[in-house]
């Protein structure tokens, strides 16, 4: 995870830099940022055309300008979205990086982490997740699997007709979709408000590298 | 001697392009929303590039269609009541059209031309269905759906079918096509009847397409002409945008 580089002695502190995101892992972040973005503002257009529950998207929020237009950048930016994602997981999976960052969740964690985090108490921490962050990263990557798997159902329920029938048909797969959607803006949501928070973890996620304290030295 | 590097003597620099890299990324933002205006009605780079990947999917769904997948079947009582009607003008406007004198007209890469009348095309072997009609506005609704099989038709008249695409033409100005494979399809049905009776009006007397391996709109209804061949005829809202295969 860290492997440090650029240290210096301050007033008796070692101050310098970590390696906190590969660069195969920023790369996939902000093209993955873009690709969901065009998902859910297309999605949000063809939503409009027959609204599920009782109302619209604002038209400043939507992508597409009509129907067709939103279809087609959601049948586009889809193969940018899956083709990312798959790169990404390929590599999570492979270099271990899932395992070393997200592992492992336990429920205790996550009750002492979020009760520090309500009461401000939780320190961000370069390069490593706490619990709570572990669980909302692999929770949304659940989302997104799960948006994917029901947008192909959407998008080819006789071709596909498995995996609709796994959604339990078009309908409920239209359902779901739409449940995944929420789930992941509601993620994005909070994630943005972190950043905002804490903004050197946006350089981060453009550098690759955090500035740490290390221990003091005599 | 190696020059001591101090990270305090950075913190300004740093500041600074943390506030750069805020910025871009809300330039990036903003110029997304100018995307937001390409629609595929004014061929700029965008629109160029969404057409593209338009064709680039109807390749795509044309490798991923099987002969032998169909698609699923209902029971009478799970047909949609009362029907959704839906075109790109209101029910009123349906066009009237006179059992009597109406023809199907022939055309393209086939022996035999000559026009088909409602008797003819009831002689042949029917087909019925129920199944889901999905329309690209998102609804669905189950139907019933009786007629003469498209590849029963096509075999009647000697069509060439290693030819590309079949075309339709309608009495109410509505057009569109599709491709051969889908055209062969066992449940790709030229219907008369709907729900056991005669087609109504407003859902498209007195002949149209029925296509559950494709979205609602590439199922045209009144039709007037049929034809085969090779040159890629398009469609009413695929001229527009829509994807040309839309299969489900
Ligand atoms: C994270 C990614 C995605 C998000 C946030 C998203 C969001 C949405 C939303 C909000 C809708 C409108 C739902 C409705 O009106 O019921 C929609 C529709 C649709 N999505 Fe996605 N989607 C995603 C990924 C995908 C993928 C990977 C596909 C694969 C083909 C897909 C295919 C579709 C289709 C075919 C529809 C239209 C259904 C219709 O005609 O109404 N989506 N999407």
């Amino acid at each position: 995870m860290a492997d440090g580089a650029g240290t210096g002695t301050v007033r008796g502190t070692v101050r310098g830099t970590v390696r906190v995101h590969a660069l195969i892992v920023r790369v996939t972040h902000w093209v993955n940022a873009f690709a969901l973005t065009c998902m859910v503002m297309s999605g949000w257009q063809i939503y409009n055309a027959t609204p599920l529950f009782g109302f619209r998207f604002p038209a400043w929020a939507t992508l597409g300008g009509w129907l067709g237009g939103a279809i087609a950048w959601h049948l586009a930016a889809l193969w940018l979205l899956v083709v990312n994602g798959l790169v990404y997981v390929g590599y999570g999976l492979l270099s271990r990086h899932f395992r070393r960052s997200f592992l492992p969740i336990s429920a205790g964690r996550v009750f002492a982490d979020t009760r520090d985090a309500l009461r401000f108490r939780l320190a961000h921490k370069a390069g490593s997740y706490n619990a709570v962050q572990r669980l909302f990263y692999v929770g949304v990557l659940f989302l997104l699997v799960l948006a994917v798997l029901s947008g192909f159902a959407l998008w080819k329920p006789v071709q596909l007709h498995a995996l609709a029938a796994l959604f339990g048909g078009y309908e409920v797969a239209r359902r779901v979709h739409f449940v995944a959607m929420a789930g992941i803006v509601g993620f994005v949501v909070v994630h943005l408000a972190l950043v905002v928070v804490v903004p050197r973890t946006l350089v981060s996620m453009i550098t690759g590298r955090a500035r740490i304290v290390l221990e003091p030295s005599k | 001697m190696t020059p001591k590097l101090k990270a305090a003597d950075f913190q300004p620099q740093l500041r600074r392009l943390e506030r750069r890299l805020f910025l871009r990324s809300g330039l990036s933002l903003g110029a997304l929303t100018l995307l937001t205006g390409c629609n595929l009605q004014d061929g700029d780079t965008v629109d160029r590039v969404l057409w593209a990947m338009s064709r680039f999917n109807d390749r795509v769904q044309a490798a991923l269609f099987n002969s032998n997948a169909l698609a699923p079947t209902y029971a009478a009582s799970d047909i949609t009541k009362p029907y959704p009607f839906n075109a790109f003008y209101g029910e009123d406007d349906a066009p009237e059209i006179d059992a009597a004198t109406w023809k199907l007209d022939i055309s393209g890469a086939v022996q035999d031309r000559t026009p088909w009348d409602l008797a003819r095309l009831r002689a042949l072997p029917q087909e019925s269905q129920i199944t889901r009609h999905i329309c690209i506005e998102g609804w669905s609704a189950i139907g019933q759906w009786s007629g003469v099989p498209l590849h029963a038709l096509l075999k009647q008249i000697g069509a060439d079918t290693r030819a590309r695409y079949v075309g339709f033409k309608c009495a109410d100005r509505y057009y569109s096509s599709i491709d051969m494979a889908t055209a062969l399809h066992p449940q790709t049905v030229l219907a008369l009847d709907f729900l056991g009776q005669q087609l109504p009006t407003e859902f498209g007397f007195p002949l149209r397409l029925r296509v559950p391996t494709k979205l609602g709109f590439k199922s045209p209804k009144h039709i007037a002409a049929m034809f085969v061949t090779n040159d890629y005829p398009g469609g009413y809202w695929e001229d527009q945008g829509y994807n040309w295969f839309s299969g489900s």
